[in-house]
């Protein structure tokens, strides 16, 4: 659910990091943290745990850019991976315009990837969107480790729908802007489409 | 997409933003906020130079919406009202007509009484130009007029050229 300010002339819509704990969405945000202008970005905000295990969410703001004089502004969210967190994570995706799934590329973490992305259906489903109608990339994180799945083989557990998906490595920015803008154009798309 | 996206005009705009400077001054508080409840800030008043404003209104939307996961557990449909109280600043936060959340922060200047008060009238109004904001987005969506506005001009090329 974007906003549009005429009065100010800017745009602003939400983009949420979905995934398993420990998936590294918050790394994912961190690294655009980091490499991002401070010109165009404001506080990363972490509410996490003492073991900085997300607790609600981590958020990022983000101005991209004008267009015909509007500023285009994305706030980033992500949500507690962990299982026992679903509460919180289901209140993070209100008014979401679209969503980056973050899987962990390590085979033993297959079954927890196609669990999150269950509880991501039935979170969307219960605000009542549909995950086939919003826009959504998905990111195939941890490339670096030996222990990997095949992408094809992720693809087909994760990727019914074919959307546009991202070999990366959060750790070291591999992928992160990629799948960022991936998703931050579908959404302005889908903004034009909408009105 | 779900429910309607906000929209803001430079007319509703300005009366918001002179309601929220009279119920500044009225309630003796430091800063006034309204943010949407998916967490963006729609508008402000009073000092907020040293404020991160970005972070406060996605900060205070989560607050709500935690409260509301709260107050549906327990058979509530929402929790109106939250007040949070520090050593020196006071922050209070309510809800206006289920989508804008509108926050006070004051110090020993002024009291909860008296922000109550005001929070209380202002709202009313500010419900009312919400109100007007959404009749007139449906209106203007239905007659095409929205497109003209913005996104008619917005190209495909546009929005290519902000990722390159």
């Amino acid at each position: 659910m974007s906003f549009i300010n005429y009065s100010s002339r800017e745009i602003n819509c939400k983009i949420v990091y979905y995934g398993p704990g420990l998936c590294g969405k918050t790394t994912n945000l961190q690294y655009i943290y980091r490499r991002t202008n401070p010109e165009q970005k404001g506080k990363l905000i972490s509410l996490a745990t003492e073991t900085e295990r997300t607790l609600f969410f981590d958020f990022l703001p983000l101005a991209l850019g004008d267009i015909k004089g509007f500023k285009i502004r994305f706030h980033l969210y992500t949500v507690p991976g962990q299982v026992f967190y679903a509460a919180s994570r289901k209140l993070i995706l209100k008014g979401v315009d679209g969503v980056i799934f973050v899987a962990d590329s390590q085979i033993e973490r297959m079954e927890s990837n196609m669990e999150s992305l269950d509880d991501l259906n039935i979170n969307l489903a219960e605000q009542g969107y549909e995950l086939d109608k919003l826009p959504f990339a998905v990111q195939y994180n941890k490339r670096d480790l030996p222990n990997v799945a095949p992408v094809a083989d992720m693809d087909k557990l994760l990727n019914y729908r074919k959307v546009i998906w991202f070999e990366a490595v959060a750790v070291t920015g591999k992928g992160v802007f990629e799948t960022l803008k991936a998703v931050a154009k579908q959404v302005l798309f889908e903004l034009k489409k909408h009105y | 997409m779900v429910g309607s996206d906000l929209v803001m005009y430079e007319e509703e705009f300005h009366r918001i933003d002179a309601e929220l400077k009279k119920l500044h001054q009225q309630a003796n508080s430091k800063v006034v906020f309204l943010v949407d409840k998916n967490g963006q800030l729609i508008a402000s008043a009073g000092d907020t130079h040293d404020i991160d404003t970005t972070s406060l209104a996605s900060l205070t939307a989560g607050n709500i919406a935690a409260t509301g996961g709260i107050a549906r557990l327990l058979g509530e449909k929402e929790f109106t009202i939250l007040f949070h109280e520090g050593e020196k600043d006071n922050i209070h936060i309510s809800l206006i007509g289920q989508r804008i959340i509108l926050v006070v922060i004051f110090d020993s200047r002024s009291s909860l009484g008296l922000v109550r008060l005001r929070v209380k009238k202002a709202s009313e109004t500010l419900a009312a130009i919400f109100e007007e904001i959404t009749e007139k987005v449906d209106k203007e969506k239905g007659e095409g007029k929205l497109e003209e506005a913005l996104f008619a001009e917005i190209s495909d090329e546009d929005i290519d050229n902000l990722f390159r």
